[in-house]
């Protein structure tokens, strides 16, 4: 067994949690962490589809590389995004609760206030 | 079996493991710490594939600034924690979401040990070109020099999402600073450590961004450690959060893609294409310039995401 076929069980069983967590999850901010669970599995098999990539002297292939760095700083931003939207929500209406959307609607998206 | 496959067995399964706990804690903030543990073991796993680049972000970001922002929202999101915790859908519901979940993990998983032999890759590409820039480390090649619009956007992107947290201000609170006064003991740990770790952690900061130019490291790995000393010093309440109307600030928030920007433009009007850089002699230097004035860019604005909508007044 090599260390791709390892990490990439690995990252698909993340995406997977992070699936599972955002759906059935009712508390918005339990919804980013596991959205974020999810981003992270799928960087995960970036990075393990670059390691397959290993060429020219290189253990990973440096275009996969450069994209995660990148969504790791545009997840970042979306989640302080969201943390923020979260809070506000929750000074004004008291409450954090998402039901009056379709529950099962997506607690990340930004333009779903 | 050799000994590094069953340690990277081992840390598969407890980065999974740490994952379950994310998602099954029956209280928010014990799974927003089961999160930051499984986020500062990620950085492992990508050490392990090579890519000690994304480590270094995903343990600074990941890990470390984005475990501070959930934790602080768990902390004051806690006692809206029982309304909402009635609202967890039905037995079927949960089971199909189950099911869809199993199936498309079980799709990846499937993807990525069927994938073709050898792998499609750019490494030799990458390597063939690197003499354009001068930089040997081939992941800064490729986010300034051969996807530097990506680079760019991204850069835009941080921009406005600090423009919607900051539009969620009230009224009051318009153009003043973010988040509450920290106050600490001024005899406690956390005083100590904010006088002792930002002197070591500024160095290493510039240094991770120097060095990434021929080694791994560079402006977002080290912007983000600038922006954990900057943290840690307000939330010692050795210093107040900016009011986020001044100028110096918002100046200081367009540099990075300002700077880029213009270089891009330059290669528009005295070469090329946009974002052409010149020959080898002087594209390194214009890098770094474009790579200074990021690094200041993101570590404001990493710190200010984080330090979330203005909430008192200029004066308060």
């Amino acid at each position: 067994m090599t260390d791709t076929t390892i990490f990439g069980v690995c990252a698909a069983a993340a995406v997977g949690l992070g699936l599972y967590g955002l759906i059935t999850n009712p508390q918005p901010l339990r919804k980013i962490v596991a959205f974020n669970l999810l981003g992270s599995g799928v960087f995960l098999l970036l990075g393990v589809v670059g390691r397959r990539g290993a060429a020219a002297g290189f253990g990973n292939d440096p275009v996969p590389q450069a994209l995660v760095i990148t969504g790791i700083v545009v997840a970042f931003s979306a989640t302080a995004l969201a943390v923020a939207l979260l809070l506000r929500l929750f000074q004004t209406a008291g409450s954090a609760t998402l039901r009056s959307d379709a529950p099962t609607s997506a607690g990340i998206n930004p333009s779903g206030d | 079996m050799t000994v590094a496959t069953i340690l990277e067995m081992v840390l598969a399964a407890v980065v999974l493991a740490l994952g379950v706990w994310t998602i099954a804690a029956r209280e928010t903030f014990a799974a927003t710490v089961g999160y930051v543990a499984y986020g500062l073991l990620v950085p492992l796993i990508w050490v392990r594939l090579d890519a000690v680049d994304v480590a270094l972000t995903e343990a600074a970001i990941g890990g470390g600034l984005g475990g501070v922002l959930l934790l602080g929202a768990a902390a004051r999101l806690r006692p809206s924690e029982p309304a909402t915790a009635a609202e967890t859908p039905g037995k079927i519901v949960r089971l199909s979401a189950a099911g869809a979940s199993v199936m498309i993990a079980a799709a990846l998983a499937a993807a990525v040990l069927l994938l073709p032999d050898p792998a499609p890759t750019l490494a030799p590409a990458a390597v063939a070109n690197a003499s354009a820039t001068g930089l040997a480390n081939p992941v800064t090649n490729v986010l300034m020099a051969f996807r530097a619009m990506d680079t760019m956007l991204e850069k835009v992107v941080l921009l406005l999402a600090i423009v919607g947290v900051w539009s969620l201000a009230s009224d009051r609170a318009w153009g003043g600073r973010p988040g509450p006064r920290h106050q600490a003991g001024p005899h406690g740990v956390l005083v100590f450590l904010a006088r002792l770790l930002p002197p070591v952690g500024i160095v290493v900061g510039i240094y991770i961004l120097w060095t990434g130019a021929n080694h791994p490291g560079g402006a977002f790995q080290g912007g983000s450690i600038l922006a954990a000393m900057w943290l840690l010093v307000i939330m010692a309440g050795l210093t107040d959060t900016p009011a986020v109307g001044g100028r110096w600030l918002r100046l200081v928030l367009i540099a990075g893609p300002g700077v880029f920007l213009i270089v891009g433009l330059g290669g528009l009007c005295f070469g090329p294409a946009f974002l052409a850089y010149p020959l080898p002699p002087h594209a390194k230097p214009l890098i770094l310039i474009i790579e200074v004035a990021m690094v200041s860019t993101i570590a404001v604005t990493l710190g200010l995401l984080l330090a979330g909508a203005p909430e008192r007044s200029d004066q308060g």
